[in-house]
């Protein structure tokens, strides 16, 4: 019977509900939105640092795990670790940023390409003049470029030469010459990839290179891979934090004032509840199942509303950031969304538990 | 003192004072009276008697400043708000001017709250079945409140105070919103709910046609009782 009334009382002021539901939904989409870009990039970085085919990356010394940019590291260094045995390919890349959050990756196209196998060419080939760029099948998809379209940044236009199969290290390609010199980073690198004689040996090689470097970071791939969290990202982790209280605040004002425009709207319905003997606890209790659903329609609302975002990001703006659907955080989400909205409803609940019967019987 | 009668309410000296500000106001100054058992009374009085006061403090709806309020032998004088709650699940049916049902149940699940709240299983058999063919409702109990007329809600509302078998029925102007016809059907309804179950029936009112109806009329100014009689 409770139910029932709870039900009924949703229905009655449907339009409330709905957009009540809809708020708890955009908390729940924030989150899972957050945390599903949070986790895409990690994993899409992950991937294609993999398709590398390095053994071992080296990282200059303090560097974030994911910095995007800079060339803090000599170039040099390759010098000092190709002596190092069982080190079969050193190469180095510089990363610069190329507007927004995209940046282009320098490469020596002839080492990298012996290192990851080689670039799978689906149009056109290898770089042939100083303007050409590769890109790989997601950006001239995304970007809707093809071989001999023109790309800009760097206020330069940059021929696309080349479309790669996706998930070798980067997106948009240059060599890593030009990219030194256009931005002033001559003889600087970003990451060093080391691919090995011996795979087998990675740990020795590492201990032997951390003898020499010895503030550098130097990480087997898998190691590397592992370490793409959010949680060994610097402030991210805090950043989610920051949004997910923000979601909170929001979920419990939306669902304050809609419990307190029910409670005032229901005023004599309380009274009516009291002169039948209702307990505060039951009245109480009607209002936080009517919050539970609230928070549970609206988590099914969010959760939907993620691949909407997943799908807004994907084709309304091209080439920026990598959403995935994070099913794991589907009930944290939904379990933070109801916790929030809990809170929002404990002073209506109180309010409504303390009402005088006889002011409620006489409200109009 | 029952002088051997069975008193299903007993007030002695009942007080109530207001507090609004600085301002005490005297709603009840020492009201006494006995209503037996199966007992249909009327009280009647001016706005401000006191008789609305009356009938929150005999409803477990509020608490007395002073006094002695026995019902069913319970004294609700000194009565915590949730044993006053207990008494209203328990001993109390309301009918109210403006009917007071939930305007988001049906009528049936309007009379099904009631004995759910009571702890009671929902249904209408039995007695309860005859009840409701007296009120003349049972074909409307599917109905919300909206799409009754107010002598329907009111006989609803009436089944709904009923439902739980309680000692004691409190009505406050039940005819206050009805029509001539629908008044008429109403008080008569109370009157037979009476005679046929025994049901205790105290009724407030300002209309002396109304209090025709009762077996007597206890008449109130100024917080107090002036007379009761047939």
């Amino acid at each position: 019977m409770t139910n029932k009334l709870v039900i009924e009382n949703l229905k009655h002021r449907w339009v409330r509900t709905l957009l009540s539901a809809a708020a708890v939904g955009v908390q729940v989409t924030m989150i899972l939105t957050l945390v599903g870009i949070s986790f895409g990039m990690l994993d899409d970085l992950g991937r294609r640092s993999r398709g590398a085919g390095a053994d071992i990356l080296i990282r200059a010394p303090g560097s974030s795990i994911i910095s995007l940019s800079t060339a803090p590291m000599p170039e040099k260094i390759l010098d000092f670790l190709r002596t190092i045995p069982n080190v079969a390919i050193a190469t180095a890349t510089t990363v610069q940023p190329m507007g927004g959050t995209n940046t282009v990756t320098g490469i020596d196209l002839d080492a990298f390409s012996r290192m990851s196998g080689g670039f799978r060419y689906v149009k056109g080939g290898a770089f042939q003049k100083p303007d050409d760029i590769l890109i790989d099948e997601y950006w001239s998809r995304q970007y809707g470029l093809k071989v001999g379209s023109v790309m800009k940044f760097w206020n330069r236009e940059w021929n696309v030469c080349g479309i790669v199969e996706p998930g070798k290290l980067s997106r948009v390609f240059l060599p890593i010459r030009l990219a030194q010199e256009l931005t002033g980073n001559t003889g600087k690198i970003t990451s060093i990839f080391l691919k090995l004689q011996d795979p087998s040996q990675t740990a020795a090689t590492i201990a032997a290179i951390k003898q020499q470097l010895t503030d550098y970071q130097v990480f087997s791939i898998d190691e590397y891979v592992s370490l793409l969290s959010v949680d060994n990202v610097q402030g991210l982790k805090w950043f989610i934090y920051v949004v997910i209280g923000v979601a909170v605040i929001v979920g419990f004002l939306v669902v304050f004032l809609s419990m307190y425009t029910a409670v005032l709207e229901r005023t004599r319905e309380i009274g009516i509840l009291k002169s039948l003997g209702a307990t505060p606890g039951f009245i109480v209790g009607i209002l936080l199942r009517e919050t539970v659903i609230l928070a549970l329609t609206g988590s099914v609302v969010g959760i939907a509303l993620s691949f909407a975002t997943r799908w807004a990001i994907m084709n309304l703006v091209p080439g920026s950031l990598t959403q995935m659907i994070v099913p794991n955080w589907w009930p944290i989400a939904a379990g933070i969304s109801l916790i929030g909205s809990l809170a929002g409803a404990l002073y209506p609940g109180w309010k409504a538990a303390r009402q005088d019967a006889i002011e409620a019987l006489a409200y109009e | 003192m029952n002088n051997g009668k069975d008193h299903l309410i007993a007030v002695t000296g009942l007080k109530k004072i207001y507090r609004m500000g600085d301002v005490e106001v005297a709603a009840l100054r020492g009201v006494d009276l006995n209503i037996e058992r199966g007992e249909f009374v009327a009280i009647a009085g001016p706005s401000g008697s006191g008789k609305s006061t009356l009938f929150y403090i005999l409803g477990g709806l509020a608490s007395a400043t002073a006094g002695k309020v026995l019902i069913d032998g319970k004294d609700l004088a000194g009565m915590s708000d949730s044993e006053r709650t207990r008494v209203r699940r328990e001993l109390v049916g309301f009918v109210f001017q403006k009917y007071n049902l939930l305007p988001t149940l049906s009528a049936l699940d309007n009379i099904g709250m009631a004995q759910f709240i009571a702890g009671k299983p929902a249904g209408t058999e039995g007695w309860f079945r005859q009840a409701l063919d007296l009120l003349g409702v049972g074909h409307r109990l599917q109905h919300k409140p909206r799409s009754l007329s107010g002598g329907e809600q009111q006989r609803v509302a009436i089944a709904r105070a009923i439902v739980n078998q309680p000692a004691l029925l409190l009505a406050d102007e039940p005819t206050g919103n009805l029509d001539t016809e629908n008044s008429e059907i109403v008080l008569k309804l109370l009157r037979d709910l009476n005679q046929k179950t025994g049901q205790t029936i105290l009724m407030i009112t300002h209309n002396p046609e109304a209090a025709a109806y009762a077996h007597r009329t206890i008449h109130m100014r100024d917080g107090r009782i002036l007379e009761s009689g047939a």
